[in-house]
């Protein structure tokens, strides 16, 4: 049989039934390593239903702090049975399958290239508590404590993260202790231990912290000084709007009165919540709602007004895999051309596309001062892996001396001292006009919103001329933008390589490690990654400097190619779509495979 | 497009309050056709604005799309506007009502607004007793789209073409009652009398003030068989009261004999006087509204009036429990928890 060995890298995977109260037990796993020094990367693969179908936990090890995904389990725990055969041939061979052996294991699960680790879960369980809701909970926690053993944990961090997680239950400190000293005493007792792959304390997480994407989202909108959160509720954007609502409750209450200083909507649909979120910005509250690619298909009308009559919006797209339904519970960046040219007409949109915690909640934050400063609808595009997920990130960063950019707004003073104010007249060549706030002055400054044609004074009209003057002006103000957004990020100095690579949002782990893969193997390429839409130059002189590109991401039809090409005209031949749309992060292995097997059949056909 | 009135004005013209003059409450020239019921339901508004000395800019005026949403350009011109799209202005209008809660906000809309496309966010509103004064000019057909049948239109009735509407009509005071909203009425576009006093009692009510006003489509639904005609209406109109309303600071005595007036006093401390025509009912009853609208709609009568309202109204915001400043001026000193706070929080996620 085929031996695995190794500190530090490894792939663990759980496999549970959805409502048992798993997640919990796996966190403590994964977030124990973490507190070991080790990077990790944790992967929820849930379905979209509550209780009683398969779902899975994994969590990779990585001592290189590679945060991508990773095929080929190491470690698969079982406690489905429903899933069993599934999760028995999951395992690479050499790899271990613990599982619960209070009932037989079949026959025609038994593979000769894997260990089987048993352990009597359900019976160590039933045996020790009483309450049928805790045998099931306890359950989990007695693999965590076989793991601990088996992969050579430090059993004082799990202790300790037991007494965290339970300071205001304190009686459930020892039923957990309990709960993993009966794991470790059974493989104590049977098995040999620590395995031959295992971990070891290191210090390479630093102050990176584990979180997810969403609830970056949702601080990043309370940080902004978001007061209106419309929204309803779709997977894998709900967390997102409950984390602002979540955090407002604790740091938006005034002292005095108790009183909220923000309001959070659930909308009777994803039309309204968008409504509404136009009505505040409108009216001079920074406001934002979160969804999906069904919500942004449903907003699509109210985006063009938007656009067209020119208001702040902020939306965080939480992309899952479609179209129609899709695979809600599933990852996909598939919702690019969809939002970045959403509605009718000649529309564009600003996307910002973060790939950490981190940038979720910094572009969210900068997503409010763009949308105030551009009077456009300003979209975060994250991603179920992102969103929901939690991720080892660098820490979250405020800094005290920034103010909130509230853009072009004239003030009851100002409108005093302007000689006649028209509400879509670029006063400063940047195709950006200057707005009012409901309110503001009693005789000045009142105009007529509209998603119908109007001249500079926001006057109705049909007239063809007044039309075409001020959709040019907002071409003129979507090239004000690309000096406004993020710029790319560049992992060399300058052009190294004619062969470049592109990637964006999570699939930027996975790029990172296929690069360094390939690196050692002697391929050089360059890198770049998007931050934002509209592409700034230094967009446009990557793909003019390099021969080739791979442009990698996870949809079917390479749908960031398609926008590179429409938007810089560039020849589609030089833009390799690199593809992952199975609803699973994607994989370093992928993007090397792909890229290895076009470089070495351009090597020879060149030849 | 809309044209502007002449800004000259008659320097002996009436002024409220505050110096304005009714012409100063007015917007520009109405482009719909000559009339048409919604131009006397703007001009109820304009009349109703200037009585109670608004001042225009703490007003804001919404719409949606069709005929009737085109009005509010030809009213309040100093108010900030805004023309949403079709059915989805009481989404808007929550939105703005959510960031700042300090103006008056009208809401007008259609038929074919309201009772098809944006039956949805209507209801909604509804349940969330959203502030606004909510003006459905109802006249049961789609005009701007040159008179198809719209939800409101009676059953059996037919387009100017010919073609038949099979279907029922929705009453929309109904549903309004039957969804609890806090202030119902309906009214003519032909009866200013009774509008007037009605809209400001609604631009004082704190919630969702529905008023349903029946306006004639002279192009297109204006059949001496439809029961938005003019004469269908005058015909069968009945009040429920004729209706006093007197601002806060100019309580007004009415001799009203005993038993047939109804005081109801609203949230600011005016007061609306009803001096009651309709048997069995009362207005603070949302039961016997409902009862008296059905005996009304038996009889094929229309019944007009303040049907209901409650007293004890609590909108959006105070449902909501936010603080009593807009959160439109709220300031990063109010809103950023700023980097002390992050620390903290970065640090329960190691």
């Amino acid at each position: 049989m085929q031996q695995l060995s190794g500190v530090n890298d490894l792939v663990v995977r759980f496999a549970n039934v959805n409502g048992t109260g798993s997640a919990s037990a796996n966190f403590l796993f994964a977030k124990a390593i973490v507190r070991m020094g080790i990077p990790v990367t944790p992967k929820n693969i849930f379905p979209s239903n509550i209780q009683g179908l398969p779902t899975w936990y994994e969590v990779r090890v990585s001592e290189k702090g590679y945060l991508g995904r990773r095929d080929g389990i190491d470690v698969l725990v079982c406690v489905n049975p429903q899933s069993m055969a599934r999760d028995v041939a999951s395992v690479r061979p050499g790899g271990y399958f613990l599982y619960d052996n209070t009932k037989k294991l079949p026959d025609e699960l038994i593979r000769e290239d894997i260990h089987y680790l048993g352990i009597p879960m359900m019976e160590l369980a039933m045996h020790t508590y009483r309450d049928p809701r805790q045998r099931q909970l306890f359950k989990n926690i007695i693999y965590v404590g076989a793991l601990s053993l088996l992969l050579d944990m430090e059993f004082s961090v799990l202790e300790e993260m037991i007494a965290d997680q339970f300071k205001k239950k304190e009686k459930l400190i020892p039923l957990n202790i309990q709960a993993l000293e009966l794991g470790r005493t059974y493989v104590r007792e049977h098995y040999a231990y620590p395995l031959p792959i295992r971990l070891e304390r290191r210090d390479l997480v630093g102050d990176r912290i584990v979180i997810d994407g969403n609830t970056a989202c949702g601080l990043g909108a309370l940080y902004a000084g978001a007061t209106v959160a419309a929204w309803y509720p779709i997977t894998p954007s709900t967390s997102v709007a409950q984390a602002f609502e979540h955090y407002a409750q604790k740091l938006r209450i005034d002292p005095e009165t108790g009183k909220k200083k923000y309001a959070v909507i659930q909308a009777e649909d994803e039309l309204a919540a968008i409504g509404m979120v136009i009505g505040a910005a409108w009216n001079g509250a920074r406001a934002f709602t979160a969804t999906s690619g069904p919500g942004v298909s449903l907003m699509n009308e109210f985006i063009g007004l938007a656009y067209f009559a020119e208001i702040p919006v902020v939306l965080i797209n939480v992309q899952r895999a479609g179209p129609s339904t899709g695979m809600p519970t599933r990852t996909q960046q598939a919702d690019i051309l969809s939002t970045a040219y959403a509605s009718h007409g000649d529309t564009k949109h600003v996307l910002l596309l973060p790939s950490t915690p981190q940038e979720c909640f910094s572009m969210t934050a900068d997503a409010f001062d763009l949308a105030d400063r551009l009077q456009t609808p300003i979209m975060v595009m994250t991603d179920l892996d992102l969103g929901m997920n939690d991720h080892l990130s660098d820490p979250l960063v405020w800094d005290d001396e920034r103010r909130y950019d509230r853009g072009k707004v004239l003030s009851a003073e100002d409108l005093d001292r302007v000689e006649k104010f028209g509400r879509y007249l670029d006063v400063d060549g940047d195709g950006i006009p200057y707005r009012t706030i409901p309110g503001t002055h009693p005789t000045k400054g009142s105009f007529f919103t509209r998603g119908t044609s109007r001249d500079e004074y926001a006057r109705y009209t049909e007239d063809g001329a007044a039309y075409v003057r001020n959709v040019d002006r907002l071409s003129k103000k979507w090239d004000t933008a690309k000096g406004l957004v993020p710029p790319a990020i560049f992992y060399q100095d300058g052009k190294q390589n004619e062969t470049g690579m592109l990637f964006f949002g999570t699939t930027t782990y996975a790029a990172l490690e296929a690069m360094d893969q390939l690196a050692e193997e002697g391929l050089q390429i360059d890198a770049m990654r998007l931050r934002a839409f509209p592409f700034g130059p230094e967009v446009a002189d990557f793909l003019a400097s390099h021969q080739q590109v791979f442009v990698v991401e996870q949809n079917r039809d390479a749908q960031l190619r398609s926008l590179l090409i429409n938007e810089l005209e560039i020849d589609p031949r030089k833009l390799i779509p690199v593809l992952n749309y199975d609803g699973m992060p994607i994989t370093a292995a992928r993007i090397r495979g792909h890229l290895v097997e076009e470089l070495t059949h351009v090597a020879v056909s060149n030849r | 497009m809309s044209y502007l009135r002449p800004s000259f004005r008659h320097p002996l013209l009436p002024k409220n309050e505050l110096g304005f003059t009714r012409a100063d409450y007015e917007g520009a020239i109405s482009t719909l056709c000559a009339g048409c019921g919604h131009d006397s339901i703007s001009g109820a508004i304009v009349q109703a604005c200037f009585e109670m000395a608004l001042e225009p800019h703490r007003v804001a005026k919404l719409s949606g799309i069709g005929c009737s949403s085109k009005t509010p350009t030809y009213y309040l011109s100093h108010s900030h506007g805004f023309n949403t799209v079709h059915g989805r202005m009481p989404s808007v209008a929550t939105g703005a009502y959510l960031a700042n809660r300090e103006l008056i906000y009208l809401g007008v809309s259609g038929d074919g607004d309201t009772a098809s496309i944006g039956m949805g966010q209507f209801v909604h509103a509804i349940r969330r007793n959203l502030n606004i004064v909510y003006i459905v000019m109802n006249n049961g057909c789609y005009g701007l789209t040159k008179g198809q049948h719209s939800a409101t239109a009676d059953a059996g009735s037919k387009t100017k073409d010919g073609g038949l509407n099979p279907f029922e009509a929705i009453d929309l005071v109904g549903l309004a009652l039957e969804l609890g909203a806090t202030f119902v009425g309906r009214s003519f576009s032909g009866d200013k009398t009774q509008l007037v006093p009605l809209i400001q009692a609604a631009m004082t009510h704190p919630g969702f003030a529905f008023i349903d006003v029946l306006s004639p489509c002279v192009t297109f639904n204006n059949k001496p068989d439809s029961t938005k005609s003019y004469d269908y209406v005058r015909a069968h109109i009945e009040a429920t009261a004729t209706i006093d309303f007197v601002p806060e600071k100019k309580e007004i005595l009415v001799d009203y004999a005993e038993g047939d007036a109804r005081e109801v006093k609203l949230h600011d401390g005016s007061m609306i006087h009803l001096r009651k025509l309709a048997p069995n009912w009362d207005p603070r009853s949302r039961t016997s509204a409902m009862n008296r609208l059905h005996d009304a709609k038996s009889r094929g009568e229309i019944l007009t009036g303040l049907l209901y309202i409650d007293q004890d109204s609590q909108d959006l915001h105070e449902l909501e429990q936010t603080v009593a400043r807009p959160l439109n001026s709220l300031q990063e000193a109010d809103l950023c928890p700023g980097s002390g706070v992050l620390a903290g929080i970065n640090a329960k996620f190691r």
